[in-house]
């Protein structure tokens, strides 16, 4: 059911929505994957990529909150430990 | 790899597993839903950094385990025939039916092809215009989308020797019937992700609240997943019931609008049997009236009906997070990943095999 | 351990390895073994073949000899960084080396599809020698046959090989104790991939070769320098997850390695990824590991890192007392079993 991996375009190619391909890397492999739906993606966009397609582009903020929300939470724990 | 190696830092994962730790003050079963959150989770160790008090169950989501043994043996038959190339994902292959598995039709002379995407059999279809291309669709809402359009684009460019064998399933009808289920003991779930990039989260807001019970929707990454736990536990210990996105950084609320459409107009939802559960309602889906010739059932005119499921495995119990595989007599036994009783085995993603692998060091470390 | 509610009655699957062999069993995981300790090894029956190392070790007239045979059928036949023919020699140098041989001659028999380019047999032979005279064997005796098109794939290589033994040295998945360091010779996945890469259904652009390469010299230096060598392994078919647990059960010792030791290249990391592979059982025809004294570990690898093949040496783990398995350290910090496969690893998407 899921195995879906972050690759970045790299090329697209095609004029119809339904079968633009795009050169995707991952890891420096690149192989060809369906963008249909992700029309609003473009080279140097990261995709989510499953089974030949790409089903969601990376929104970066959120990325960057993630993360920085786990940052936060790992200080906070050493100011607590600190504190006690 | 970027978007993917940040996930799995360690500093992350032990500030999470220490949120958890922190937040947790009562015992809590909580199920991932998805056999991809399963693999990560025994793969990397995650559960061992849960306080004791807080239980994983393992779900549905593994469309190889939950594939009903009737469609496995309608994709023998095909396989066998001589004039059909049948072409599926490799994780199908070894799933067993009634007379064996799609391996052992191969070794029988039935032409059986593995294949990354359905675009390649379709592709496959067009360089071999002399013989029948059968694709074995098969997952949940993620791999729809790809298959719908192996479909789509059949019929646009008039490949008249494709057809799709389809048992998609539906993972909302799913987590409904294990919350209805009388001995029902999970209290929290991780709702799957890549299934949430594509019809996005606001069918689990009913579940939520009908059930009173906190979905969070997660990611795969150990990072993700101890991250969705923590959201989840905090909601349980709030006595707060409803839906939160813990991958934000690929799922929407309203999913992926194209991919939707499409499915729309490729698929209809179905009952589908799930193997080890039975039917259940509008779990499925199945290919629409104006897609109807690219259905291999219809196409190779196989009876609408199916094998019976045998009762002796308890895949379905452990399908629905009511037993754990050790609790299973032939457990690492009689049933092994080499010689499997039931798809939870012979799936890499299927609990028992999971557990098989990753789970007898711990089982020996605490009996010796 | 509960007892479940349900009766649990007989198994309603009849089970499909009962009576014809499938691929999984030239899969080199346990249905690879139990075919061997099922049909060939209580027919062959004798000390030598029961060692079960890659090579049978004899001796004539005081000298130890091994002597080994491998039979070659990759698809396709000629991939990135190599083919069937360098595979042939490279293989059989190998398993030579990983008794402690200096190769010395080869057999080579081919079965040849009718209809089989000339022009493509002329390069496989080309390779086969450019291989053999790398490593400093000559390639002495061999045999043709042609079988009906469609019998046979294009071509099929058979070889045998055979190496003097030079060091005293016992080296044999036998000679493994606990307490051994365990070196692995470079980064894993590169055959497996490269391959895939060019498989109908599965193909994607990368600049990965197969590592396919003889390892007589990395094997040679550390035999000269006179380091403690026990157990040697060339990882093939089945990875390094395969080769470990193959000595573990051998040796009957514990394996324990450690994740952030382990290289992976990029790229082959890449490919696994989006295939659901484990790096841990994807092919390598250029790598080996090897299970030396403790105490020899450190100058081992430094040996290692001399010879280019095995440039990128490292100590990913040791042996150890308890129960015959592979154990895992991973990246975070978690411990799993690394088991043997049945078959071959298959590509996912779940």
């Amino acid at each position: 059911m899921c195995l879906a991996i972050p690759g970045q375009i790299h090329s697209v190619s095609g004029d119809d929505p339904l079968t633009r391909l795009g050169k995707v890397s991952f890891g420096g492999i690149v192989k060809e994957i369906n963008l249909a739906f992700v029309p609003e993606a473009n080279v140097g966009d990261f995709v989510l990529v499953h089974v030949g397609f790409a089903i969601s582009r990376i929104d970066e903020a959120e990325a960057r909150r993630t993360f920085e929300y786990l940052k936060q939470a790992g200080e906070a724990e050493e100011l607590q430990a600190d504190d006690s | 790899m970027k978007y993917l190696d940040e996930f799995r830092d360690q500093a992350a994962i032990e500030a999470c597993a220490k949120a958890i730790r922190a937040v947790v003050r009562q015992p809590w079963t909580i199920m991932e839903v998805c056999g991809g959150q399963t693999h990560s989770i025994v793969k990397h160790g995650l559960d061992r950094l849960l306080p004791e008090s807080v239980t994983l169950v393992h779900g549905p989501g593994c469309p190889v385990c939950v594939t009903p043994v009737g469609i496995i043996d309608k994709a023998l038959d095909l396989a066998a025939r001589k004039d059909v190339i049948f072409c599926s994902f490799g994780d199908m292959l070894r799933v067993p039916g009634t007379r064996g598995d799609l391996f052992s039709v191969k070794a029988g002379g039935g032409d059986v092809r593995m294949v990354y995407s359905p675009m390649d059999a379709l592709a496959l279809a067009k360089r071999q215009p002399e013989k029948e291309i059968v694709f074995f669709a098969v997952g949940f809402e993620t791999t729809a989308p790809a298959n719908a359009m192996a479909a789509y684009q059949a019929r646009q460019q008039n490949v008249r020797n494709f057809s799709l064998l389809v048992s998609h399933v539906l993972v909302p009808p799913a987590m409904e019937a294990i919350l209805s289920a009388p001995k029902n003991r999970v209290q929290g779930f991780l709702a799957p992700g890549h299934v949430c990039a594509i019809v996005g989260y606001a069918e689990y807001e009913e579940l939520a609240r009908r059930f009173r019970v906190p979905i969070v929707v997660t990611g795969f990454e150990p990072v993700d997943i101890l991250q969705g736990i923590l959201l989840c536990l905090t909601q349980l210990e709030e006595s707060r019931s409803v839906v939160e996105n813990q991958y934000t950084r690929f799922v929407r609320r309203d999913g992926n609008e194209t991919a939707l459409r499409l499915l729309r107009e490729v698929f209809t939802v179905v009952p589908r049997k799930w193997r080890g559960v039975g039917e259940i309602s509008a779990s499925g889906l199945a290919l629409s009236d104006a897609f109807a010739d690219f259905d291999a059932e219809k196409r190779f005119g196989l009876s609408p009906n199916s094998a019976d499921e045998s009762t002796e495995c308890i895949s379905g119990e452990i399908l629905q997070g009511l037993k754990k595989p050790p609790d299973c007599p032939a457990f690492g036994s009689r049933c092994t990943p080499d010689q499997p009783l039931g798809a939870t085995m012979v799936s890499s993603e299927g609990a028992c095999a999971a557990y098989f692998r990753y789970r007898r060091f711990q089982q020996q470390r605490a009996d010796a | 351990m509960t007892t479940p509610d349900v009766p649990f009655g007989s198994c309603p699957l009849p089970h499909s390895n009962a009576s014809s062999i499938m691929l999984g069993h030239g899969g080199g995981g346990t249905l690879t073994q139990s075919l061997i300790e099922t049909v060939f090894l209580p027919a062959f029956a004798n000390s030598a073949l029961s060692a079960r190392h890659d090579s049978a070790v004899l001796e004539v007239n005081g000298q130890r000899l091994a002597f080994t045979t491998d039979s070659y059928v990759v698809r396709p036949l000629f991939f990135p960084g190599g083919d069937i023919g360098k595979l042939a020699v490279t293989g059989t140098i190998n398993d030579l080396a990983m008794a402690g041989a200096r190769p010395l001659y080869l057999s080579a028999g081919f079965i040849i599809e009718e209809g089989f380019a000339k022009s493509d047999l002329a390069k496989i032979v080309a390779s086969m020698q450019a291989a053999a005279t790398e490593a400093g064997v000559q390639i002495v005796t061999g045999d043709t046959k042609v079988v009906d098109k469609g019998k046979g794939d294009g071509v099929f290589i058979n070889t045998a090989g055979i190496g003097v033994i030079e060091t005293p040295l016992t080296i044999a998945p036998g000679s493994a104790r606990a307490g051994d360091a365990i070196i692995l010779s470079g980064d894993i996945g590169r055959h497996g991939i490269a391959i895939m890469a060019v498989r109908e259904g599965l193909e994607f652009e990368s600049t990965i070769e197969s590592d396919c390469a003889s390892l007589h010299a990395p094997v040679a230096a550390l035999l000269r320098a006179g380091v403690d060598v026990h157990c040697l392994r060339d990882l093939t078919r089945g990875g390094l997850a395969s080769a470990l647990n193959e000595i573990a059960q051998a040796a009957a010792v514990g394996v324990e390695i450690t994740e952030r030791e382990i290289p992976v290249d990029t790229q082959v990391r890449g490919a696994c990824e989006i295939l659901g592979l484990d790096p841990l059982y994807v092919a390598n025809e250029g790598r080996f590991v090897a299970f030396v004294a403790a105490g020899d570990a450190e100058r081992a690898v430094k040996i290692l890192r001399g010879e280019p093949v095995s440039f990128d040496a490292r100590m990913i783990g040791q042996t150890v007392t308890g129960t015959a398995q592979v154990v895992l350290r991973t990246a975070i910090g978690g411990n799993r079993v690394v088991d043997m496969l049945s078959g071959e690893q298959l590509p996912r998407i779940c």
